[in-house]
């Protein structure tokens, strides 16, 4: 208590390391504009103004993969489109998360046929699940904060 | 990985499509690939450029396609219907209508007067809420990133009145063979009326945004030109063909669910160009307001769905003492209706273009084969005339003016 | 006389042998042709100023597995200015089927053909460039026949949960 209260009057704040960067982390976490189809909508909506993301740090969604750190894969992903999805996971630069966003993503949906990969995570490894078709905003943002609490819990020697 | 393969290098088998300019290398070939913040959606373009001029622009669909006129095939009548919203995501209830449509066409399934004007009112809102974010994204494409926020939120209000009729925001399944799925809750007039009398204002404000913004005017006016005559050889429909000139809208020619009961214009523009199709949309919000406000004053009173049991399951109140209504509902929910032998085509207008369905029945509960004639399929094929002779950042607003929908044109 | 009818009269008067079957459903008409007219046909109902359909609506294909003749495709053209739709259909037989292509009619016919030979395996000769539209290019197979599969990936139940999870091709990283 006495040194902590004396760092603190000071100014000086002590924390692991692991702490510091995992929030860092999360604090600002780009998504990259990875809209297929209807959850897209819902992924906009989210970023409008009602269900207001950038609280989070998130309102500038990157097109480009080299500069985002979040990929949300909204919507369903087709055969011809996983080898694209598969490329832009690999350019983006580590530490990066993917959330599969929405039913289509997470298992293949209502579509259960030939054309559609039966969920993302046959093509990347998925950090996040939100169930929904398409899922509310309010449920993509609760993915999100669960995201930011399974980046909170990152050991140091996971770390990438 | 057994699923994901390499990507071929495609531009191989699209030789054939260039210039001689590509092949001495003259010109460059750049591939606007399937991810892009512009294409709204995953529309891969592959350009020829002859330095920033498009010179040639192929589109290279299918990246969502889905399956769906296969998977419906699979499934009964009524459990299709839920696939059918995902079809064009922005006009999800239009969906349902054509869909709900050809099949009581095709079953000569007579629908009551309230269910048609329900039918009309949500399909008018879909509509306004479609429009609303072609706004937004036409106009982040052109920088003005304040109407993007604006135009959703308008559109949360939009998906509130659905989620207070269906349950669901976007993917209502509302419309059901035969009618609609409920009646109306209580107080659902006071609050479409309260939204009708908030909009107008809010569109005024973005119109004196955009419409004689020197900025918006010089991207949009003048690109993008096509022609009356050349629309209608390239099959266009919707705002596309209207903003040339031709005067061909589904609701006034082959009126379908009590439209020819209501009021209101079809915009015509005759500049041709983005600008022109600009004004056509922004002038269909205001007639879809009309419209509206028309239904909401005539609301009928009656039943909200068909009362032939052979189509629609009967009320859980009946099933207490009625032996038919119980063997009515095993029927319906385990074995679903069946559809004579035959072939129809059911048109309607979507905020896009004419959006119709070929449906054929042969006998039993499942659909033979369907197909949707989809208005951005057809629209995007055009972007080949459209795109040449422009450049690249024209490219971007010419898509963002034919107003496509992947799930449109992949199906 | 509406102007459906008299463009059945006037198909009758003009190619008699070509025309096979007129058939009304539910307000509908639908002329069914012999394959060979096909491109005739068109040209005749889209150039005859009498008649006036410039217009394309639809062009698809269906699959009547396992009904002989097996394949159909179902023409849509659209009279704008007398408002009037009428349907065209050819039936084709189930192995190698052909028909020729109207995209010299109707321009915006080439994508809707590009879609039914790369679902159905319909072949349109003449057709400019008739290669995969919605399938990747190395496909094979035609998807939406009636004995292509459609691809059903089991349910995944709590009792068989752990054999589906073992065989699924999970990415690592």
């Amino acid at each position: 208590m006495g040194i902590e209260q004396k760092l603190g009057n000071m100014g000086v704040v002590t924390l692991s390391l692991e702490q510091v960067v995992n929030w860092s982390r999360t604090n600002a976490m780009w998504p990259m504009l990875f809209g297929l189809a209807c959850c897209a909508m819902e992924m906009i909506s989210m970023q409008a103004p009602a269900y207001d993301v950038s609280r989070f740090g998130m309102e500038l969604m990157r097109a480009s993969p080299r500069q985002s750190d979040l990929m949300i894969v909204a919507g369903r992903v087709t055969r011809k489109m996983a080898p694209v999805l598969r490329r832009l996971y690999d350019q983006m630069p580590d530490p990066k998360w993917v959330l599969a966003m929405g039913d289509c993503a997470s298992c293949g949906g209502i579509f259960n046929n030939y054309a559609i990969v039966q969920g993302v995570d046959e093509v990347v490894p998925v950090d996040v699940y939100v169930a929904g078709c398409p899922p509310r905003p309010e449920a993509l943002i609760y993915g999100v904060l669960t995201l930011h609490d399974k980046v909170r819990k990152e050991k140091i020697t996971t770390w990438k | 990985m057994p699923q994901v393969r390499e990507i071929e290098t495609t531009v191989d088998e699209l030789k054939h499509l260039f210039s001689d300019r590509a092949a001495t290398g003259e010109t460059m070939v750049l591939n606007m690939g399937p991810q892009h913040p512009s294409t709204h959606g995953v529309l891969r373009l592959v350009l020829e450029l002859d330095g920033e001029t498009v010179v040639r622009c192929i589109p290279d669909i299918g990246y969502l396609h889905t399956g769906i006129e296969k998977n419906m095939e699979a499934k009964t009548y009524l459990k299709a219907l839920v696939m059918t919203d995902r079809l064009d995501y922005l006009n999800n209830v239009g969906n349902n209508l054509v869909y709900c449509m050809a099949i009581e066409k095709l079953m000569d399934v007579k629908v009551p007067e309230r269910a048609q004007a329900i039918r009309v009112l949500m399909t008018e809102l879909q509509r306004i809420a479609s429009h609303l974010v072609w706004l937004g994204t036409h106009a982040i494409d052109m920088a003005s990133m304040s109407v993007l926020l604006y135009c959703f939120r308008e559109r949360e209000r939009i998906m509130d009145i659905f989620e207070m009729v269906s349950g669901q925001r976007m993917m209502t399944s509302y419309i059901r063979p035969g009618g609609v799925w409920r009646d109306l809750p209580p107080g659902f007039e006071a609050v479409v009326a309260d939204f009708l009398d908030y909009l107008p204002a809010k569109l005024d404000d973005y119109e004196r945004l955009l419409t004689n913004n020197p900025i918006f005017k010089l991207r949009t006016q003048g690109i993008g030109y096509i022609s009356a005559e050349e629309a209608v050889r390239w099959g266009l429909s919707g705002p596309s063909l209207r903003g040339s000139g031709v005067n061909y809208d589904v609701r006034k020619a082959m009126p379908y669910s009590g439209y020819e009961q209501y009021e209101f214009d079809v915009p015509l523009e005759t500049g041709g160009d983005v600008y022109s199709r600009y004004r056509c949309r922004m002038r269909e919000f205001r007639e879809s307001i009309k419209i509206c406000r028309q239904v909401l004053a005539k609301l009928p009173k009656g039943p909200f769905i068909t009362t032939d049991r052979k189509v629609t399951p009967p009320p859980r109140s009946e099933l207490g003492h009625s032996m038919e209504a119980v063997i009515h509902h095993f029927k319906l929910w385990t074995e679903g209706f069946s559809a004579p032998r035959g072939e129809v085509y059911v048109a309607a207008e979507s905020p896009r273009g004419e959006l119709g369905v070929y449906l054929v029945g042969d006998g039993g509960p499942k659909p033979a084969r369907v197909h949707f004639r989809t208005p951005s399929f057809v629209n995007l094929e055009a972007l080949a005339l459209l795109g040449e002779g422009y450049l690249v950042a024209d490219l971007v607003a010419i898509i963002g003016s034919i107003d496509i929908v992947l799930g449109d044109v992949d199906r | 006389m509406t102007h459906v009818e008299k463009t059945v009269a006037a198909l009758r008067a003009r190619f008699p042998d070509a025309l096979e079957d007129v058939i009304e459903f539910r307000g509908e008409t639908t002329v069914v042709i012999a394959p060979p007219a096909i491109v005739e046909v068109c040209t005749f109902l889209r150039d005859d100023p009498e008649l006036g359909y410039n217009y394309l609506a639809d062009l698809a294909g269906v699959d009547y597995l396992p009904a002989e003749p097996r394949f159909a495709v179902s023409y849509l053209p659209y009279a704008m200015a007398a408002n009037a739709r009428l349907r065209l259909k050819v039936y084709l037989p189930g192995d190698a089927p052909e028909v020729a292509s109207v995209t010299g009619v109707w321009v915006n016919a080439d994508w809707h053909e590009r879609e039914a030979w790369d679902m159905l395996g319909i072949k349109f000769t003449g057709h400019p460039d008739l290669r995969r539209l919605l399938m990747p290019a190395d496909w094979e197979g035609h998807p939406h026949r009636k004995d292509y599969p459609l691809g059903y990936e089991e349910v995944q139940f709590s009792f068989n949960w752990r054999e589906i999870d073992a065989k699924k091709p999970y990415a690592k990283d």
